[in-house]
């Protein structure tokens, strides 16, 4: 780790959040995992993305609170939500149907791991001490995603890396990430590796290397995190 | 109430009786996500009978959002079984102190997890008569190699077959005993209407079971329920039973 990093707290998650919904177009059908992935909806709000929850709903509205809360209408993370004109119910079979059959033009994943061929891992720690974890939906949804971007924290809770030479947590879908956004930087997985594109403000591409397993590319015009 | 006498009407007086031929040993399909459309009241009808060696056969935590009727069929020991893809607390620290989990960690009960999207088409192929089918979903994680369980001897390894370039993991129907389904709206006939995201794995499951029982917290007579209105008709449906319409924690903390 780098002198400057000791002293950087990282972006936000909310920050990160943010810099994502910046690369997802309007116009776009999009799939948001559970973590990081979950607060871009606060981003979007009012732009012209459709969120897809896998539980079975098209268009999910904003977080439900008092009144407007109703047990039968969850996102996929658990939380109550709002419909609004144009959404749709359906059932897990034509959930899945959608997101499998490639109508998803973004997922936004969290991860543990992701290595520079763009192999991740996400549903079990080993550090849990299981044979078993949970899948939910994240593996279908890789498979059909036309594009998959992770949002994450750059490294573990103690320092350690989670971009890493070779992915030492259960895959969860190989070959499959387009970009990775952490708290540190902005990262375009290409044939030739991992593209560095920008760096959280106040640091170095340097800096981001000393964190992060495998050697990155940096971008000619490698830019500050732009919000 | 119109309570029309013959064979199609399917209403059962109480949850008792709905329940009162599963044997020991029966593969139930539980439906749910999380908190949303879990058949609550049928579960707890399941504790108080306290058949074991049942195998639950789930999509998305329905016991991890049901979590009261998961601890009392862990304390009961009626568990054998549990099929599901977000079978565990997602914090783990809270998954340890989990009667449920501990339970998984010894091998007193068995956890095996699949994709959703796949557990949902293996019930689709179990209602339509299709006997297995290619996925691309787990293609290069454990997924692809074995059946995932904690118990290593049900680790069975799977087929895999290359369409197009692209390589599919063989997946095989699943067909259970028994479905326990929850609907907003039900009439003596079998037809049901769900409400919402309360949908989810309900139509699917009612379809693929032997036996389908449905908890509706609105029974109604033949005629009230719209033809463009139901959602699984009601050749799937083998009882029906009403139920209050049940506050509950929205939440899988």
């Amino acid at each position: 780790m780098s002198p400057a990093l000791k002293h950087f707290d990282g972006v936000p998650r909310e920050m990160i959040a943010l810099r994502v919904s910046r690369e997802i177009p309007d116009g776009s059908y999009v799939n948001l995992g559970i973590g990081i992935p979950t607060l871009i909806s606060d981003w979007i709000a009012g732009r012209d993305i459709i969120l897809q929850s896998e539980i079975g709903m098209l268009k999910t509205g904003p977080l439900a609170d008092g009144e407007s809360v109703d047990q039968d209408c969850i996102n996929a993370s658990c939380q109550p939500v709002c419909y609004l004109p144009g959404s749709s119910f359906f059932d897990i079979v034509e959930s899945f149907g959608m997101i499998r059959g490639g109508r998803m033009d973004a997922v936004v994943m969290g991860a543990l791991q992701v290595n520079a061929h763009g192999d991740y891992a996400g549903w079990a720690n080993p550090a849990r001490g299981l044979e078993v974890g949970n899948i939910g939906g994240s593996m279908d949804l890789c498979a059909g995603a036309k594009k998959l971007f992770l949002a994450m924290e750059h490294v573990t809770n103690s320092g350690g890396h989670k971009i890493v030479d070779e992915l030492t947590y259960p895959v969860t879908a190989l070959g499959k990430v387009n970009m990775i956004f952490t708290d540190l930087a902005v990262i375009e997985v290409t044939p030739q590796g991992l593209l560095l594109k920008e760096v959280a403000p106040g640091l170095s591409a340097g800096d981001v290397q000393s964190v992060t397993g495998p050697r990155l590319i940096v971008s000619p015009d490698l830019k500050m995190m732009e919000f | 109430m119109i309570f029309i006498e013959g064979k199609m009407n399917k209403l059962v007086s109480d949850l008792d009786v709905a329940i009162a031929d599963i044997p020991e040993g029966a593969v139930i399909a539980i439906p749910g996500f999380f908190a949303a459309g879990v058949p609550r009241a049928l579960l707890g009808a399941l504790i108080k009978k306290g058949i074991r060696n049942l195998t639950l056969a789930c999509g998305c935590g329905p016991l991890v959002g049901a979590s009261d009727e998961l601890r009392g069929l862990v304390a009961n020991k009626q568990i054998k079984k549990v099929i599901d893809s977000y079978g565990l607390f997602r914090s783990a620290s809270k998954g340890m102190k989990d009667p449920f989990e501990q339970a998984v960690r010894t091998g007193e009960i068995e956890l095996e997890v699949c994709p959703m999207g796949t557990l949902a088409e293996k019930y689709r192929a179990g209602a339509a008569g299709i006997p297995a089918f290619y996925t691309p979903t787990g293609v290069g994680s454990v997924v692809e190699q074995q059946i995932v369980s904690n118990i290593a001897a049900n680790r069975t390894p799977k087929e895999t077959r290359m369409f197009d370039g692209k390589k599919y993991i063989l997946e095989y129907a699943l067909i259970p005993d028994f479905a326990f389904v929850h609907a907003l709206v039900g009439d003596t006939e079998g037809n049901l209407k769900f409400n919402m995201t309360a949908r989810n794995f309900n139509p699917v499951m009612a379809a693929a079971a032997r036996c389908t029982i449905a908890e509706v917290e609105n029974l109604v007579d033949p005629g009230i329920l719209q033809p463009n209105d139901i959602q699984t008709p009601g050749i799937y449906v083998k009882r029906v039973v009403q139920v209050p319409r049940a506050k509950f924690a929205i939440t899988i903390d």
